[in-house]
C-alpha cells in the first residue's frame, strides 16, 4: 500500500528546543487487530450538547490506545443506513469504553438514543494511536468541540507517565464544549475558549495555544480541520512536533472503502491520498496538506493518471 | 463482547450442502466472493474472517499506472445504499504484483483480479502482465466503472466496444485464467452486451456494476460528490441486479454468471443463485459488516439445506424452471 505501513519503529519526537530539520514521522500502526461484535450499552448520560455512551466490550477496551476509534453499525440489523459511524474512544477502564456522540443526522441520533441494556454492533479499536513522547517531554493538548473527548485518555496516560500536561479546549459556545471536567483533572494550565464568550476566554483556541506552545515539547490536537491546520501551523512554526487526529467522512472505518482520504506527505517526501482510518486518524501535523483537503493536487502520486487538468470541480461531467 | 459469528447463530461446520462452486470452470471452495472496489486487496478483512474460506478476493480494479483517485467528498449515504466516486485509486499493476498478490497467495486466498483501463490495449497489457502471477484465479474485466473521465470510456455501454476489449483480454491472458466481463446495468439491453462479450471469448459475466447516481447537498445546494455523479450500490440496487442476472441467464443459460448488487444476507445470495448466478460477490455490505462474506456463505448453505438442496450447483437457475414444476416439491 503505502510506505507508512512499512515503518514498524515507534519514532519519538525530538526533545524540546532541538531544531527539526525533517518532518514528523508517520504514526506507527496499532499493535492489535480490530475485532467485531455486539457491545452492550451500560451507561448513557447527556454531556452538554452531546451524549456520552459507555459500552461493555473488553476485547476493545482492554487493548485500545489513546487516539483510536470505533465504528458502529446504526439502526439495527435491517437498517437502511449501511455506513458505519466512526467515533473516537474517549475513555477506557474495566472492560468498558466510552464515546461522545454528537447527534446530528439520523445515524448519530439513533446512537445517542441507545439505552443501558441495548446492544450495538461495533468494530474496534481502529486507527493509529497517538505516539507517546520521550520521558519528561511536556505536552500540550488542544481539543475543538467534541474532538476534546479523544484527548482524555491521552491526558491521563501522559500524566501517569510523569509528563507535564497543558490543555486548551474550545467550542462555538458553552454547550458544545466537551470533556472539560475530565481534562481539568489532568491538565494545568487548562484554558477554555468559546467563540461567543459564553464561558472561558472569548475567541478561538489559537490565542492560548500560541502562548503555551513554546513551553511544550509536543502538541496533540483533535477537532475540526481548520482548527487542526491552525494548531499544527503554530507548532511547526515554533519547531514543536505535533500530532493531529483528523475527522474525515468514513464509510467503513477499516480501510476498504477509500472514501476518507486526504493528501499527506509520506516518509519518502511524496504526497499521497492517505486513508484517515488505517493510515490515520493520527498524522504528524506537518505532514497533512490541510489547504489541499478536498482537492486533487497535481503532485499527489497517481494524479497524472487522472487527467487532473480536466477534472471539473462543479461544472459537471460530459454526459 | 461475543464474536458476531456466534451471536448470528450460525455454525461454520454444520452445513451438509456441497458448496463447491466454479468460476469459469475453476473450482472454488465457496460461491461467495468479495466485490471489486469494496474490499481493497483483502488485507484489511483478514482480522474478520479467513480469506481462504471464501471463493476469492475480487481485488480493486487495477490499471497500468498508480492512480490517486478523485478529490473528496467521495461518498454519500443513500437509502439502503450509497453513491461513491473514488475514481479507481490504486497502486497500479506494479504494486499489485509486488505487494498485494504475494500477500494474498501467502494467506492461501485466491485473487480474482479486476482490471481496468481507458484503451483496449491497456486491458490486454494488464492481462499479459498477470500471466502466471501467484494465486490468481482469473480476471474480471471492469469495462463498466462509472467514475471515469467520460461516459465514452464505459465500454460496457456498447456491445462492439465490449467485445473488442474482451477478445483482446482473452487473447492476452493466461489460458488458465477465466476471463469475466463486468457489465453495467445502465444500458437498454444488457443481453446484447452480455452476448457480445461471450461471443468474443469471455468465460463468464459479472453483473452488475454500480448505477450512475447523483446526490445534492440541500445546504450548499451543490452536488455532494467531488466527482459530481457517482456509482449507486447497496441493497437499493438489488432488484435491478437480480433482473439483469435473470435476463442474461435466460438468454445465455450456459454462460457462467458472478452475481452481485446489494447482497447483504444468505437469502439475498440465494435469489441470485436461483436467478442463474453460479457464484456471488458481496460488496457494499462489507462496509456495514466486515465479516459479511463468511456470514453470507454460512447463511446461504443453511438456506439451501432448508430447501432440500444437497448441492449449490443444483440451485443455479432453479427459479427459471417451468411453471408446472412449481406445484410440488422440486425434484433432483
Amino acid at each position: 500500500m503505502t510506505d507508512e505501513t512499512s515503518t514498524g519503529e515507534r519514532v519519538l519526537p525530538p526533545v524540546p528546543g532541538t531544531v527539526r530539520e525533517k518532518l514528523g514521522q508517520p504514526a506507527p500502526p496499532p499493535e492489535h487487530d480490530p475485532v467485531q461484535g455486539l457491545a452492550v450499552v451500560v451507561g448513557s448520560r447527556p454531556v452538554s450538547a452531546y451524549t456520552e455512551l459507555t459500552l461493555e466490550a473488553p476485547d476493545i477496551a482492554d487493548v485500545a490506545q489513546p487516539g483510536q476509534f470505533v465504528a458502529f453499525a446504526v439502526g439495527g440489523p435491517t437498517s437502511a443506513m449501511l455506513l458505519r459511524r466512526s467515533i473516537a474512544i474517549a475513555g477506557v477502564g474495566g472492560g468498558r469504553f466510552s464515546v461522545v456522540v454528537s447527534a446530528r443526522a439520523a445515524g448519530s441520533t439513533w446512537l445517542a438514543g441507545l439505552r443501558p441494556g441495548d446492544e450495538v454492533d461495533v468494530v474496534g479499536p481502529l486507527g493509529r494511536p497517538f505516539p507517546l513522547p520521550a520521558p519528561g517531554t511536556p505536552a500540550l493538548l488542544v481539543g475543538g468541540g467534541y474532538g476534546a473527548a479523544a484527548l482524555v485518555g491521552l491526558g491521563g496516560l501522559l500524566r501517569s507517565r510523569g509528563h507535564e500536561v497543558a490543555a486548551v479546549v474550545g467550542a462555538g459556545d458553552e454547550a458544545r464544549l466537551c470533556s472539560v471536567d475530565e481534562l481539568t483533572e489532568v491538565a494545568a494550565p487548562f484554558v477554555v475558549t468559546t467563540d461567543d464568550g459564553s464561558v472561558g476566554r472569548q475567541g478561538r483556541v489559537t490565542g492560548p495555544v500560541a502562548e503555551l506552545v513554546s513551553g511544550a515539547g509536543v502538541v496533540y490536537a483533535c477537532g475540526p480541520m481548520p482548527m487542526l491546520e491552525a494548531v499544527a501551523g503554530l507548532a511547526t512554526d515554533r519547531g514543536v512536533p505535533s500530532w493531529v487526529a483528523v475527522e474525515e467522512s468514513m464509510a467503513c472505518g477499516i480501510g476498504v472503502c477509500m472514501t476518507c482520504v486526504l493528501p499527506v506527505v509520506g516518509a519518502d517526501g511524496r504526497s499521497r491520498f492517505a486513508r484517515s482510518c488505517v493510515e490515520g486518524p493520527v498524522f504528524a501535523g506537518d505532514r497533512v496538506r490541510f489547504r489541499d483537503v478536498g482537492t486533487l493536487p497535481p503532485d499527489v502520486v497517481g494524479a497524472d493518471a487522472m487527467g487532473v487538468a480536466h477534472t471539473p470541480a462543479i461544472e459537471g461531467e460530459t454526459p | 463482547m461475543t464474536a458476531a459469528s456466534e451471536l448470528a447463530g450460525f455454525d461454520l461446520e454444520a452445513p451438509s450442502v456441497d458448496m463447491q462452486a466454479s468460476i469459469g470452470g475453476r473450482p472454488v471452495v465457496s460461491p461467495v466472493l468479495t466485490a471489486s472496489g469494496c474490499s481493497s486487496f483483502g488485507q484489511e478483512l483478514d482480522p474478520f474472517f479467513d480469506l481462504a474460506s471464501i471463493g476469492a478476493v475480487v481485488t480493486k480494479s487495477v490499471q497500468l499506472r498508480p492512480r490517486s483517485g478523485r478529490a473528496t467528498p467521495r461518498m454519500a449515504e443513500t437509502p439502503s445504499g450509497m453513491i461513491n466516486s473514488i475514481g479507481l485509486q490504486g497502486p497500479g499493476i506494479e504494486g499489485l504484483l509486488a505487494d498485494e498478490l504475494p500477500w494474498l497467495a501467502a494467506r492461501g486466498a485466491q485473487a480474482f483480479v479486476s482490471i481496468a483501463g481507458s484503451r483496449t490495449e491497456d486491458f490486454a497489457e494488464l492481462a499479459e502482465r498477470l500471466r502466471g502471477a501467484p494465486g490468481v484465479l482469473g480476471l474480471e474485466v471492469n469495462i463498466s466503472c462509472p467514475n471515469v473521465e467520460s461516459r465514452g470510456e464505459v465500454f460496457a455501454c456498447n456491445p462492439d466496444a465490449s467485445a473488442e476489449v474482451l477478445a483482446a483480454v482473452r487473447a492476452a491472458a493466461d489460458p488458465a485464467h477465466p476471463v469475466y466481463a463486468k457489465l453495467t446495468p445502465d444500458v437498454t439491453d444488457i443481453v446484447s452486451v452480455a452476448r457480445a462479450c461471450a461471443d468474443a471469448g469471455a468465460n463468464g459475466l459479472s453483473m452488475i456494476n454500480t448505477l450512475l447516481g447523483l446526490v445534492i447537498d440541500t445546504d450548499t445546494m451543490r452536488p455532494v460528490l467531488g466527482g459530481v455523479t457517482g456509482g449507486l450500490s447497496g441493497p437499493a440496487v438489488r432488484p435491478v441486479a437480480l433482473r439483469c442476472v435473470w435476463q442474461v441467464h435466460q438468454a445465455l443459460p450456459n454462460v457462467p454468471i458472478l452475481g452481485m448488487g446489494g447482497i447483504r444476507t444468505g437469502l439475498d445470495a440465494l435469489q441470485f443463485v436461483l436467478a442463474g448466478a453460479g457464484a456471488v460477490s458481496v460488496g457494499t455490505a462489507v462496509f456495514n459488516d466486515p465479516s459479511a462474506p463468511a456470514r453470507i456463505h454460512a447463511e446461504l448453505a443453511e438456506a439451501l439445506g432448508e430447501r432440500g438442496f444437497g448441492r449449490l450447483a443444483d440451485a443455479i437457475g432453479y427459479a427459471h424452471r417451468a411453471p408446472e414444476e412449481s406445484s410440488g416439491r422440486h425434484g433432483r
